[in-house]
């Protein structure tokens, strides 16, 4: 049973929550658990096994174990049309959506969960308008279009310290906002004493995408049959974020400590972690939007579409345009591309907290859970 | 659109049976229609609310552990039908069980590592990963890529035979009349329990107070059309199996979730707030198919399984929650029985305990002395409020009337021939091998087996 019933944020958590959402989570459930054929699946039904009632806190834990593989859905002998009418997959990413929104921080800013899609779209648009807009009033002409190499190339367009001062307050905030919203989640959701060993077998599953191998054989990407498709593009999305990141944090060792002035040689440690990174990340964002337009709808929440979208064209932009930068570098386009790949990055550091990139902090946490839930569960 | 061409074979239904026989006649190169009654997100069958197969293995497979021979199969299986069991077909299905689980997952069937539940049958039973709905899925899949016309919401609706001889079938497919030109028959389509008006000939007005776990789909008129055209009948007509589930289920289609295994550790009345049968007779596994037709015996056909807070977390929680009162009185009253009989009744049942060491987990010695009928095991007083009831009603499972077969899965007509190129296989030939009773996980077996003996003989038949 959960050690959860009494948080007190539950209450809150509860008034930022659909009641209607969380009472289909709850009936669902409860069929589920009379059922547990699907607990083959993933690690969703054998948590589920360890409940015979459901709290809130304990359904939003279990919507955000759930990575939407959908083979629950097809091998739901109680899905529509059969009157019982589940739809494990889509309650639990409507009850994910709302789990976002109450979580949130600062709260007013909660709302932005709401029309997700549209927000990601206007920011990226606002801060696209907004970089270029005042580069070609600051920036003289002949600098922006002119063709720069060498050491300091990028920063005789776009000075240093206006790059270092916006990146690292938006990102700063970034990382805050996310952290805080990790804090709201796990004194609801969480527990109170986890281990290392739970920590080490999360990471595990998350680097691995254990649970989207829908019990070894793949997940249903489009339809009934099982492929491993959209777990590899995931991966190469995630892989090729993280190289991505690293690239920019050997940067920027590289920029500060070192003293060695981007940009760096084809064969450096960032470029190559770079070029990496973006290919991967554009071919996985790509992909797994094309797999969105191609898939069956009805497992999927459509509330959720501009929220998934949203992110996965943010990744494809920032991705190309900073692959574009790379390789028109040394011509008269570099300082154009500069600005609208910093634009774009912008836009993802402001969206970070406030869009579907969420998903991967609460559901690491969600794994952590629920290994020290299994855990719990044998030495008891 | 059905076509209209001359198919080597038609198969009539849409569940297990039917989906291994069209492969298998597909694979052989026989050109095949499959006529579901059903429309595609109810497609399937019984099948859909299947979870697993019993396989006779000689070590440890990838699925199953230990090993399970064929003589302990034959045991088990002639435990539970008392003996009325084509023994021959019944020791040919168990070593042809041996091979299926290889060729069920080549053609896209996956199975579940080992489970950690309730059920502990990992050592006789193949596990479907996700059920039996998965499993259909995957050969629907399977059919669909090999080549097999199928159409959903095609009722058939009459079978064209002359002196045992199949030549093509009347259906109704999404609203339309056609026909179906074939040169050979594999009927799959199931028994007859979705049919109330059937159940009534053996139950009389009781079965309108039977529900269907499974699909509303299964009416028996394929059943009815080969025993009206001369085929050798098998099973008692009158049987069906049934279990005792949630009197709130609907109708048809409840499935697994509607199970009640509450009924061992509580006390179980009828309207009458009368005992009618020990609740404590055996483990509930051995014993929850005898309640349906107890239940079904009790006046409106339903009854009460009664606990206390004490024995609600004993048993799996089931998908209704119960009806909770504070006092056996107020339980009565909610439930509609006459609050003084039930009181009386769960007093009279308090009196007769004799003291014990209660333990869910094997046949303990809590039992009642002087009591008719007693109960011999787990019996404690009710006494903690809360107290909880289920209402009970018949669930039926199944019908065991079929039509006789061979070992090629050939109908055999009343003159003791087989039919030449009418072959059935599944629920509707299930009664050769389960004449009473039930095994956990045969009517999987003897499905595909037999889906699979059929679609060889039909394309052997039309390529000969």
């Amino acid at each position: 049973m959960s050690t959860l019933e009494t948080t007190p944020s539950l209450v809150a958590l509860a008034q930022g929550l659909e009641a209607d959402t969380l009472a289909e989570a709850r009936r669902t459930m409860e069929v589920c658990n009379a059922c547990r054929y699907c607990e083959g699946y993933c690690a969703v039904f054998p948590a589920m096994e360890l409940h015979r009632q459901f709290s809130d806190a304990d359904l939003v834990h279990l919507a955000n174990l759930c990575h939407g593989c959908k083979g629950c859905y097809y091998a739901c002998q109680y899905a529509p049309p059969h009157p019982f009418g589940l739809n494990v997959p889509r309650t639990f990413a409507d009850l994910r959506r709302e789990s976002y929104e109450a979580f949130a921080w600062p709260a007013p800013l909660a709302r932005l969960f709401q029309r997700n899609g549209l927000f990601v779209s206007l920011a990226t648009a606002v801060a696209l308008i907004v970089t270029m807009a005042l580069s070609t009033l600051l920036i003289s002409p002949e600098r922006l279009f002119g063709v720069h190499r060498g050491p300091g190339s990028f920063y005789s367009v776009v000075p240093y310290d206006v790059m270092v001062w916006v990146a690292t307050l938006t990102f700063g905030f970034a990382v805050l906002a996310l952290g805080m919203g990790l804090r709201n989640y796990w004194a609801t959701a969480g527990r109170k004493a986890i281990g290392w060993k739970s920590l080490a077998l999360a990471l595990h599953d998350a680097l691995t995408l254990r649970h989207l191998s829908g019990g070894g054989h793949g997940c249903n990407d489009t339809d009934e049959g099982f492929t491993q498709g959209r777990r590899w593009l995931h991966q190469a999305m995630m892989w090729g974020f993280l190289l991505c990141f690293a690239s920019t944090s050997v940067a920027t060792v590289y920029d500060h400590l070192l003293g060695w002035i981007a940009p760096y040689s084809w064969y450096s440690l960032p470029v190559l972690l770079g070029t990496v990174g973006g290919v991967g990340l554009t071919v996985g964002s790509g992909g797994l939007f094309w797999l969105k337009l191609r898939t069956d709808p009805e497992p999927l929440s459509p509330r959720n579409l501009g929220m998934d979208a949203g992110l996965l064209a943010l990744l494809f932009l920032v991705a190309t345009t900073g692959l574009a930068l790379l390789f028109f570098r040394h011509t008269s386009a570099m300082g154009m591309l500069l600005v609208i790949h910093l634009g774009v990055v912008l836009a993802f550091f402001l969206t970070l907290p406030y869009g579907k990139f969420v998903h991967g902090i609460y559901r690491f946490a969600a794994l952590v859970r629920d290994h020290a839930d299994c855990r719990a569960g044998d030495s008891a | 659109m059905i076509q209209d061409k001359l198919y080597d074979v038609l198969v009539v239904g849409g569940g297990n049976a039917a989906l291994c026989a069209a492969v298998t006649a597909r694979e052989r190169g026989a050109s095949v229609i499959l006529c579901e009654h059903a429309p595609r997100g109810l497609r399937g069958g019984n099948s859909r609310h299947t979870r697993n197969l019993r396989c006779a293995h000689d070590e440890p497979t990838d699925v199953l552990t230990e090993s399970y021979g064929e003589d302990e199969y034959i045991k088990d299986l002639l435990r539970v039908t008392g003996g009325i069991t084509n023994e021959r077909l019944a020791r040919m299905t168990i070593r042809e069980s041996k091979f299926v689980t290889p060729w069920m997952y080549e053609n896209g069937v996956r199975f579940q590592p080992s489970l950690g539940g309730t059920l502990s049958l990992s050592r006789t039973n193949a596990f479907f990963l996700g059920g039996g709905k998965a499993l259909v899925n995957a050969y629907y899949a399977r059919a669909e890529q090999l080549g097999v016309d199928i159409h959903y919401d095609t009722e058939v609706l009459s079978l064209d035979i002359q002196d045992g001889f199949f030549s093509g079938a009347e259906v109704d497919s999404r609203g339309f009349g056609a026909r179906v030109r074939a040169k050979s028959l594999i009927v799959a389509a199931g028994g007859f329990q979705g049919n109330i008006e059937w159940l009534k000939e053996a139950w009389g007005p009781a079965a309108e107070n039977f529900l269907i776990r499974g699909t509303p789909y299964n009416r028996g008129r394929m059943l009815r059309q080969l025993l009206d055209n001369g085929a050798d009948p098998i099973g008692d007509p009158t049987q069906c199996h049934a279990v005792a589930i949630d009197a709130r289920a609907p109708k048809f289609d409840g499935g697994i979730v509607t199970r009640l295994d509450c009924v061992p550790f509580s006390v179980v009345v009828n309207q009458a707030c009368e005992r009618f049968y020990d609740e404590g007779e055996d483990v509930w596994p051995k014993r929850y198919a005898i309640w349906g037709r107890l239940v079904a015996q009790q006046p409106g056909q339903i009854a009460y399984a009664i606990i206390d807070s004490k024995a609600l977390d004993l048993f799996m929680p089931s998908v209704f929650p119960p009806v909770e009162a504070g006092t056996i009185e107020d339980l009565a009253g909610k439930l509609g029985l006459d609050a003084a009989k039930l009181r009386g009744t769960i007093d009279g049942f308090s009196g007769a305990l004799r003291p014990g060491s209660f333990d869910s987990t094997k046949l303990d010695d809590c039992r009642t002395e002087g009591l008719d009928p007693p109960k011999t095991h787990w019996a404690r007083a009710i006494d903690t409020p809360p107290f909880y009831a289920y209402p009970l009603r018949p669930g039926v499972t199944f019908t065991y009337l079929g039509v006789r077969v061979d070992e090629k899965a050939r109908v055999q007509m009343g003159d003791g021939k087989p039919a030449a190129n009418m072959l059935a296989a599944g629920e509707v030939m299930a009664g050769n091998i389960l004449g009473k009773g039930y095994l956990a996980g045969t009517g999987m077996t003897i499905g595909t087996v037999f889906g699979r003996l059929a679609g060889e003989e039909a394309a052997r038949y039309v390529n000969a």
